[in-house]
């Protein structure tokens, strides 16, 4: 037996961790370990909401796999993005970074 | 207050504390040891919940691979060291704004579930595979072909171009 706001309350302490992340840091690599931090957090809400629903197809886990794979795919185009930034810019800071600004 | 949910505090602690560190350390590298800590606990959290598939997904993808590509990354741009360097002049706006995100969600929480619990029940990686191949396969296609693009588009991006 296990009570439900235990894992939900640590996912809303790991996603609003997150969000100070991605609001005060300046370095994108930073940035991009923040967001990761955010989606971890609904994973876990994905998981307790699994098994507690007892859902024949266990949708919330398959969709658990689901968020990680688009959470792989999201860090590979970022950091490619990052290291492109870097080349032409010499710097990753998100707030010197002002390319598609006018 | 079970043994179980003993476990479980334990985990949420080390997690939550070493995910504390990730945003407000000094150095970026450090930065990423400790986002394999919070990582892993939050694996640790999938098998206490006794999803034992997405939890070995959880070390295999995210520390083995995710972890490894943000060391890469840092390796090949500045990492730089200091607070100035890394924070920007908002920090007090966000803490506030992620203080704030979590008192309502704790609200919500405590308002709707505050009385509810749960046995897991271990789910089998075969009934994980049997949903996801009888009743997923459209969007478990569609994830793939996402998943190669985006690697192509990330070499595509990130090799330099010969003259």
């Amino acid at each position: 037996m296990i009570h439900l706001w235990l894992p939900l309350t640590f996912s809303a302490a790991l996603f609003a961790i997150g969000v100070y992340g991605v609001l005060a840091r300046r370095n994108a690599v930073m940035v991009l370990m923040s967001i990761e931090l955010m989606l971890n957090a609904v994973n876990v809400n994905l998981v307790a909401f699994s098994q507690t629903l007892k859902n024949v197809l266990l949708t919330g886990q398959v969709f658990a796999l689901f968020v990680i794979t688009v959470a792989a795919a999201e860090i590979g185009i970022g950091l490619a993005i990052v290291i492109l930034i870097y080349r032409n810019r010499e710097t990753v800071n998100v707030d010197e970074i002002n390319l598609l600004k006018w | 207050m079970t043994s179980h949910e003993l476990a479980f505090a334990v985990l949420a602690v080390v997690g939550l504390f070493s995910a504390l560190r990730l945003v407000t350390t000094k150095n970026v590298v450090h930065g990423a040891l400790y986002l394999v800590i919070t990582l892993a606990m939050v694996g640790g959290v999938y098998l206490l919940l006794a999803a034992e598939f997405v939890a070995w997904v959880q070390i295999v993808i995210y520390v083995g691979a995710i972890v490894v590509l943000l060391l890469f990354s840092l390796m090949l741009t500045k990492a730089p060291i200091g607070r100035a360097a890394l924070d920007n002049q908002q920090r007090g706006v966000a803490a506030v704004v992620a203080a704030g995100v979590l008192a309502g969600l704790v609200t919500i929480i405590q308002g709707a579930f505050s009385g509810t619990k749960f046995t897991p029940v271990p789910s089998r990686t075969a009934e994980i595979g049997a949903s996801i191949f009888r009743h997923f396969v459209a969007p478990f296609e569609v994830v793939s072909v996402l998943l190669l693009g985006a690697l192509i588009g990330a070499i595509a991006l990130a090799r330099r171009d010969e003259p």
